[in-house]
């Protein structure tokens, strides 16, 4: 190990035996001296690709070289020109995919570990006590942003750092969304993150207001009739799960992957002191093969169940991080690929005993361009498990768009927007996040939290 | 947080209290529900809405003591805070949102089992506030359990009430009052019932024998009541429902309460090992086995 060497620097992980026995972070981050190496292998290239990689567009090598000559507070203040949530996205961007994809570092060796670089940065900043700044003095438009989640802050932060007057409506009682009630505490630790992040965004003047269901508790039009809102942002988030509709899906101890993580995220059934309760069976059968699918799994196992992830393609196509499947196989998940449930198998009481569950073989491809899975006639056979996690994705909760006059959904119940500047088909009110994509990630949900930012900014600016 | 501004006991293991949450009193609809959380480590507790003023910025729920969270509420008291208190939730009653002229032409009867004769409470109000008298069954399992009956009885055309034990009222179930009424000339044209599901499920069994249309309200398990986690699911004829969005309310006809009731009790002996260990504190340590798993 050298610097600038060909690898990157090894990052420390809590030992896979250790961790599956608790929820404690998995990651353990860079020490000073790792992060310093690391930084070095940065070539500040004249034309960063990596920042086209980047849905944020940060000033990578910009706050990587400020990390390589030791000024912490400029390397920081880059970072948050461009990222309200630099600690969140450190731990659960794709960085494989995006920024460190386009690493010229990559061609020859590894990619400089951008993603981790960030989060050293941004935990650092933290423990320094350093904070984002607006020096824009207020302007007195008051703006309502709808939803907490990834979309929500960093739409809220940006315009706060304008100078705008906003409001943040969520509809569960603790802010974050995702970031809080999804994903889990060892990929994402609550208090010692999340819960800083969204006080960094509230020291921006942003408010939140906690326990206000839009759509039920106030509508859009209200906000903007009565309260004073001149522009609204929805970023709620894609919020329904999905199930299967096959046999059994409504016996007991079948989870959709939202209700499971949410119990133990949000509601912390984890901790002995919560009131909330979990099921806690001996055997898990989670299905799906994306990051929640992961994240309920081994989510489950730390609560002590052997437990398996049942997906239709093969490893090749699973939809999660390589990083987290990697995790999951360390920590003993069993797989069973190319593998389809058709019917969940119910003892007298209703309760799971198995799954029936097909072989699957791959054609060809479809609409996603990903190969087709095909049943093997005659493969059927019976999973023993006592309880099933549901983990097939989610759909937007039509809450908003059913109560809110003019506001265009599409035939998923995505809510239409542009791209550029999430303007929707309502005066005065954008959208984005997984509101407008379906379910996606949280990098791609701040993206379009910021794009909406420089729509609203333009919108009241020519009002 | 959100002030409670009155409470009252109704019986021992049931009080009433009229909490300030004036987002949720300014829209809400007899029907619809709230969620309610205690503190920063308690359940979210869905409880429907039993009354509310708008002006004053209230709302009354009545809550009945069940597990560990419910024990704790019963321990608050006025000028306390819930730490949250969110909605409202779920769709408004149907006599509310239908035509007027339809519902107005309609004889209806309420059953009200229990707890259920606190959301039963605003729809019969509602419809008195606008001229129609409906009849009520008020059911208890003795005649301590009867609640709200001097406030019913100002708003209800004809009520009657029942005890299991006779010791108030009639006698016997709330079935047995429906099957009794029809005897006695009554006829209906449509019924809401609200209790606990057994009570809605054999409701729904005597009022099909009349071919009186029943709606009943479920109160399954439930997280974020906003749709997010299913945990609510219900099948509803051949469908699979959630009760936060598509419900509370739902033709009875079609409720599989048998299914329902099965998942209700997923988290009986947590609930139950929760409650002891609040109770009985560091004595109790759940799964030893030599209490024979009571406690």
């Amino acid at each position: 190990m050298g610097a600038p060497g060909f690898d990157r620097v090894p990052i420390s992980e809590q030992d896979p035996k250790v961790r599956a026995t608790n929820f404690e972070e998995v990651c353990l981050g860079y020490t000073d001296e790792e992060a310093a190496l690391e930084a070095a292998r940065c070539l500040n290239c004249k034309n960063p690709r990596c920042v086209n990689g980047c849905p944020v567009s940060i000033n990578i090598p910009g706050f990587v070289t400020a990390l390589k000559d030791g000024d912490l507070q400029k390397s920081y203040e880059i970072l948050t020109e461009s990222s309200s949530l630099p600690a969140v996205c450190g731990r659960v961007c794709p960085q494989e995919t995006q920024c460190e994809a386009q690493c010229i570092r990559g061609i020859k060796g590894d990619a400089v570990s951008i993603g981790k670089l960030e989060r050293y940065v941004a935990d650092k900043a933290k423990e320094l006590g350093m904070k984002m700044k607006t020096d824009k003095p207020s302007n007195g438009h008051k703006i309502a942003v709808i939803g907490s989640g990834p979309a929500g802050l960093t739409c809220a932060g940006d315009l706060a750092k304008l100078g705008y007057d906003v409001t943040i409506f969520e509809a569960l009682h603790e802010a974050g969304g995702v970031l809080t009630y999804g994903i889990p505490e060892f990929r994402l630790p609550k208090e010692k993150v999340v819960a800083p992040e969204v006080e960094n965004v509230k020291s921006l003047g942003v408010k939140i207001e906690t326990n206000v269901v839009v759509g039920k508790s106030v509508t859009i039009d209200e906000l903007m009739e009565n309260e004073g809102f001149e522009a609204v942002f929805i970023g709620s988030g894609a919020g329904l799960p999905m199930f299967m509709k096959i046999p059994g899906e409504n016996a007991k101890g079948v989870f959709s992957a939202n209700e499971y993580l949410t119990r133990n995220n949000l509601m912390k059934a984890f901790r002995d002191d919560s009131d909330t309760p979990i099921f806690k069976p001996s055997k898990v059968a989670v299905v799906g093969g994306g990051n929640v699918a992961m994240d309920a799994a081994r989510t489950a196992l730390r609560l002590g169940a052997e437990t398996t992830i049942v997906y239709r393609r093969s490893a090749a196509e699973l939809p999660a991080r390589a990083e987290e499947v990697e995790h999951a196989k360390e920590e003993g998940i069993k797989f069973e690929l190319l593998t389809n449930p058709v019917e969940i198998l119910t003892d007298d009481d209703n309760n799971v005993r198995g799954m029936k569950c097909v072989r699957m073989e791959l054609g060809e491809p479809d609409a996603s361009g990903r190969r087709r899975p095909v049943v093997i006639e005659g493969s059927e056979f019976e999973l023993e498990t006592d309880a099933v996690i549901m983990a097939l994705g989610t759909s937007p909760n039509p809450l908003i768009a059913s109560t809110t006059e003019g506001l265009e959904t599409n035939k998923w119940k995505c809510i239409v927007a542009d791209e550029e500047f999430g303007k929707t088909s309502k005066d005065g009110v954008f959208a984005g996040g997984d509101a407008v994509t379906g379910a996606a990630t949280v990098i791609l949900a701040m993206g379009a939290g910021k794009a909406a930012a420089k729509g609203i900014d333009e919108y009241i600016k020519n009002k | 947080m959100y002030l409670i501004k009155k409470k009252q006991v109704l019986c021992p293991s049931i009080f009433l209290m009229d909490v300030e949450a004036p987002r949720v009193a300014q829209y809400c609809q007899p029907g619809q529900f709230i969620i309610v959380r205690i503190d920063e480590m308690g359940e979210r507790i869905p409880l429907t809405i039993c009354d509310y003023d708008r002006e004053a910025g209230t709302i009354t729920i009545v809550v009945q003591t069940i597990g560990a969270s419910t024990k704790r509420m019963m321990e608050l008291n006025e000028g306390d805070s819930f730490h949250d208190f969110a909605g409202p939730l779920g769709k408004p009653s149907e006599l509310i949102t239908d035509d007027f002229e339809t519902v107005k032409n309609k004889k209806i009867l309420f059953v009200a089992g229990g707890l259920g004769t606190a959301p039963v409470y605003p729809q019969v109000k509602w419809l008195h506030e606008h001229g129609i008298a409906a009849d009520v069954i008020v059911g208890a399992k003795t005649k301590d359990l009867v609640i709200l009956e001097e406030e019913m009885s100002k708003v209800a055309g004809n009520l009657y009430i029942t005890t299991d034990d006779g010791s108030y009222g009639r006698s016997g179930m709330v079935t047995k009052v429906i099957e009794d009424l029809v005897a006695e000339g009554k006829q209906y044209d449509l019924c809401v019932a609200i209790g606990p599901m057994i009570m809605m499920k054999f409701c729904v069994l005597t009022t099909k024998k009349f071919n009186i249309p029943t709606i009943v309200s479920m109160n399954p398990i439930m997280v974020d009541g906003t749709g997010m986690c299913g945990a609510c699911r219900l099948t509803v004829g051949d469908e699979t429902k959630f009760a936060c969005i598509d419900g509370p309310e739902f033709d009875g006809y079609l409720v599989n309460f048998d299914e329902a009731m099965g998942r209700m009790r997923l988290y009986k002996t947590q609930e139950g090992e929760a409650l002891l260990a609040l109770q009985e504190g560091k004595t109790h340590h759940g799964g030893c086995g030599n209490c024979g798993g009571d406690k």
